[in-house]
């Protein structure tokens, strides 16, 4: 295979991007052509991303379908892209995303269409670009390039609140990332290379420095993740969102968090990791419990799957940070599980939005008498994300579990009670919205969903269940990127002088 | 003799093409008067053109003139192209602004064209004398600039102020300058270079008196690049000029001053990189932190790029505080980009219209995106890249002098400029917001002239693309930063 698929894959939306730039004429027209060259770009990079999939080779950690050429040669930059058994899942979730969420948005998305759809294949392209850099700053420059789509997709096509959350969203992510640029750029001094690969080999780094890069890291990701304390913006960002903007943001941009953790932070500074493994681990707990407590009391649908959302993403920094191979190996799975199921959920509330424009949840009652098939739809996401066993939520949660385990029972104890709240949040809604006696006149009215809606969900649900019934496919892709990195934390562990607090306070 | 003479002449061949340009058109100015002052803006244009290409063509030329008053060489070669651009650009985007708004004055652009000159001049110059004449002659044609709408009242004040504070600026200069030639001997850059070097030799500190020359060389050119606590004119100056004056004032100048100032620092002078560090890594921390807090509050367009430019200076100079090669290459890399930007904004800015009348307000862009798509498009591209978020050029101006600050280990000036540049993304983003998020109040006229929207298509193109190509300015600028240590 000589063709460079995975830079066509990042880069073709973006072509899609220039022919719906170049359309004129009615503004129905634009809108019609807007969308369907959307779609059939986003479709078509997905079909190619399946290349990827399948020409992948298992059981190796090494990054495979390279491509590299000279970038930016005065400052030893170069363009490398490339994926391992951790990024190229993500990419496949990205390249899936997109067409859902042009299709979510066909109907509901009715002024400035042919801008929205810009807004979004841009949004893939720097999606896919951010999983599968292998230079620092090209990573960077993809991770932080994200916030102008978004900024714009919630600001032009959100809610009544759109401009304070866009505001947030943005100057809350710059702030963590511009300190993280300051890492990246020491690194990339005291290293003398920009290449990831290389950097996650060598990851010898004196410890007192290891520390303070990694809080600049961690700034980045944890609100990013986001991490309780700093996912006041999410909730915020999510509610205010049209829902395909939730849908990218639950579904992938949360991932880059995640994804930071295991690319950067955990193999690059492993004296940093191991210093705040306790800090870690009380942050993830605290997301967990707490946040699951706020989604019970929440009157609005896509603010509890919001605060949902942080109660999952704790789980995951619990097993990256557990650091054994069944913890990251079942982060790595919780965030691919939650990508779809919590996209799908946001989906669903999507379905019931674009009929009533309202997410309040008391307005809703009984829909389960006049719309089976959401109903059932609903509850196959609402049950995956409970975890329960057969669905793609189970496995993540559990492998987690089990990790944290051989850390500390304790820990795992305590993230299993936040799995406890999490069923009784997500039940509670569905009881609240699906069951009960259809009453309120406007409710009656409502038509079951659509054969555009069904196709949306049919794949979600596919995946749900394959994830859930069949991990090992995934597991096998996951598997041996996740030993080498365990491998080689703990042999650089003993390799790196541990930083000691006094060089920490004098330098 | 002769050949040394001609060589020298030929070495100053675009000066000398600008210098002739600006004496005839005034003798012509005076026989046709007003009315043909548009075509003399174009001839400039063309003689601004023609050095360009000259200095494209010579630009690895590398020799010393005029007894060591005067020298060519890339670096000097590369800041010389940036001032041209800047001014040329800025006089092209003044021809529709003259015609409108009564400023049809044949000096204007013969003002314009000697201020050009200066800065050129300044840009070459190799010795404290020949630093003052450049400065001063693009000084004082700048004054009379800022104030050339006499029936104005805000322009006069803009002019007058402008005036009384350089004047302030070029006195301390003149008596940094004089200082440093007391103590040192010498007013030839080279010649204070071998002072240095000769004291580091025999392991002796600078003298006091020197040092604070230094200073007050520093205060100067801090006041004409609009350095914090150098700064106070820049918004009111901004504000009360021409609109079509502050484009021009907020490019080429302050690209010649900077130029200036690495030229000192970086050439005779870095043997006291120690004690000049220290200054610049305070003017860059003022700098960067007003110009990111005091631009939040402003409604005037034009009041808020002045504070921006503020904020600006002070990222540029955090390259320059590391003081290494590396260091030269970011700040010249920022400056082109900063240069570029800002002159796409003000193109904007200038066809902000309603009714035919010049609007300044923030507030005036609400609901641009409706009207007219493309400008917001274009604006909030420039915008997006002011900020500094990749992957538009203004990122890579921001990844350059970062990179040189890390390298040099200024680690705590970095922190505070990111930080400084999250707080300035507010209000970029503001103004998206504006354009983007609001509905329309009333539309802004929609008719733009030609050449400005030109302008603004390839300054907002170029910040999207440069992430692809960087290549010209790059490589450029690595041979400029080569001459300027000398390799």
């Amino acid at each position: 295979m000589t063709w460079p698929v995975l830079s066509i894959v990042t880069f073709l939306p973006l072509v899609g991007a220039f022919l719906i730039l170049s359309i004129r004429g009615e503004e129905a027209t634009v809108a019609r052509n807007a969308r369907n060259v959307a779609l059939w770009t986003s479709t078509f990079t997905f079909l190619l991303s399946l290349f990827i999939w399948f020409g992948f080779e298992r059981g190796t950690a090494d990054f495979q379908f390279v491509d590299e050429a000279v970038w930016l040669p005065e400052l030893g930059l170069v363009y490398k892209l490339g994926v391992d058994g951790i990024s190229m899942p993500l990419v496949l979730l990205s390249t899936l995303l997109t067409p859902i969420c042009v299709l979510a948005s066909w109907e509901s998305v009715k002024h400035r269409v042919k801008e929205y759809m810009i807004a979004f294949l841009v949004l893939e392209t720097l999606m896919v670009g951010t999983f599968s850099a292998l230079d620092i700053i090209l990573f960077y420059i993809f991770f932080e390039a994200v916030l102008i789509p978004m900024f714009l997709i919630i600001g032009v096509w959100g809610g009544p609140r759109r401009v304070y959350s866009a505001f947030k969203f943005f100057l809350y992510t710059l702030a963590g990332s511009l300190l993280m640029l300051v890492a990246v750029l020491t690194i990339f001094f005291y290293m003398g290379t920009s290449d990831i690969p290389t950097l996650m080999e060598q990851a010898d780094m004196p410890g007192s420095m290891q520390v303070w890069l990694w809080l600049a890291f961690f700034a980045a990701f944890a609100v990013k993740m986001p991490m309780w304390p700093v996912h006041t913006w999410l909730p915020d960002a999510h509610v205010e969102a049209p829902t395909a903007g939730s849908v990218i943001l639950a579904g992938v941009l949360l991932k880059m968090g995640g994804y930071g953790f295991l690319r950067f932070s955990v193999p690059m500074m492993p004296q940093g990791t191991e210093f705040f493994i306790p800090l870690v681990f009380f942050l993830s707990v605290v997301a967990v419990i707490y946040t699951s407590l706020v989604a019970l009391a929440q009157q609005d649908m896509k603010k509890l799957i919001a605060y949902s959302s942080v109660a999952h993403m704790g789980f995951v920094t619990l097993g990256i940070f557990v650091l054994n191979q069944q913890g990251i190996e079942g982060a790595v799975f919780q965030m691919l599980s939650h990508g779809v199921v919590s996209a799908a959920l946001f989906l669903c509330v999507g379905v019931i939005y674009d009929r009533l424009h309202t997410r309040e949840i008391e307005r809703y009652e009984g829909l389960a008498n006049n719309m089976p098939a959401y109903a059932l739809v609903f509850m196959v996401f609402m049950l995956a994300s409970v975890g329960l066993p057969g669905t793609s939520g189970f496995v993540g949660e559990f492998l987690v579990i089990v990790g944290a385990f051989q850390a500390s029972s304790w820990i795992a104890l305590l993230a299993a009670t936040g799995m406890v709240l999490g069923a009784a949040y997500m039940l509670f809604l569905y009881r609240r919205i699906i069951f009960g006696a259809l009453t309120k006149p406007d409710l009656k009215r409502l038509l079951d969903m659509n054969w555009r809606e069904r196709a949306i969900f049919a794949p979600l649900i596919a995946l749900v269940l394959w994830m859930g019934i069949y991990p090992a496919s995934f597991l096998a892709i996951i598997g041996s990127s996740v030993e080498v990195l365990v491998e080689r934390y703990h042999t650089a562990l003993l390799q790196t002088e541990a930083p000691s607090l006094l060089a920490l306070l004098g330098g | 003799m002769t050949t040394q003479i001609g060589n020298d002449l030929l070495l100053a061949l675009p000066e000398i093409v600008l210098a002739l340009a600006a004496l005839s058109l005034l003798l012509t100015g005076t026989f046709f008067g007003r009315a043909k002052a548009g075509s003399l803006l174009w001839i400039c244009v063309v003689a601004i053109a023609f050095a360009a290409l000259y200095i494209v063509f010579t630009f690895s030329t590398r020799e010393i003139a005029f007894n060591g008053l005067f020298v060519v060489e890339p670096f000097g070669n590369f800041m010389k192209l940036l001032v041209l651009l800047g001014a040329g650009l800025a006089m092209v985007l003044s021809y529709d602004f003259m015609q409108r708004e009564r400023m049809a004055l044949f000096e204007f652009p013969v003002l314009l064209l000697l201020a050009t000159l200066g800065m050129v001049l300044m840009v070459s110059s190799n010795d404290l004398i020949s630093l003052y004449m450049g400065l001063e002659l693009q000084s004082l044609a700048l004054y009379v600039v800022a104030a050339i709408r006499r029936d104005s009242l805000k322009s006069s004040e803009a002019g007058l102020k402008y005036f009384v504070l350089g004047a302030l600026s070029s006195g301390m200069l003149l008596y940094g300058a004089s200082m440093i030639y007391g103590f040192a001997g010498t007013t030839s850059f080279n010649g204070l270079g071998q002072v240095f070097t000769q004291m580091s030799a025999m392991g002796e500190m600078p003298e006091l008196g020197l040092i604070v020359g230094l200073v007050f060389l520093l205060a100067g050119l801090c006041f004409k690049i609009s350095a914090v606590p150098f700064h106070m004119w820049t918004p009111d100056v901004y504000e009360g000029a021409p609109t079509a004056v502050t484009a021009f004032f907020a490019a080429a100048p302050k690209v010649a001053a900077f130029a200036l100032l690495m030229r000192v620092l970086l050439d005779p002078f870095i043997g006291l990189l120690v004690q000049w560090q220290q200054i610049i890594v305070a003017v860059s921390i003022l700098s960067m932190v007003l110009g990111a807090f005091a631009a939040i509050g402003q409604a005037n367009i034009k009041r808020l790029m002045a504070y921006s430019s503020i904020g600006h200076v002070g990222y540029a100079l955090v390259g320059l505080a590391a003081g290494t090669e590396d260091a030269a290459v970011s700040v010249m890399v920022y400056l082109a980009i900063y240069l570029v930007m800002t002159l796409g904004t003000f193109a904007c800015i200038l066809t902000m219209r309603r009714d035919g009348r010049l609007v300044e307000g923030i507030d005036d862009l609400r609901g641009l995106f409706s009207t007219q798509p493309m400008l917001a498009v274009a604006l909030s591209i420039l915008m997006f890249s002011l900020a500094g978020i990749p992957p538009l050029a203004g990122f890579i101006a921001k990844l350059y002098v970062f990179e040189a600050a890390v390298r040099a280990g200024l680690y705590t000036l970095t922190v505070i400029g990111v930080l400084s540049s999250a707080v300035a993304a507010f209000y970029y983003l503001r103004i998206v917001k504006l354009m983007w998020f609001d509905e329309a109040g009333s539309p802004l006229d929609k008719k733009m002239p030609r050449e400005v929207g030109l302008v603004i298509a390839t300054t907002s193109l170029a910040m999207v693309v440069l992430v692809a190509i960087p290549d010209p300015l790059t490589s450029g600028a690595a041979a400029a930063a080569a001459s300027l240590f000398g390799k």
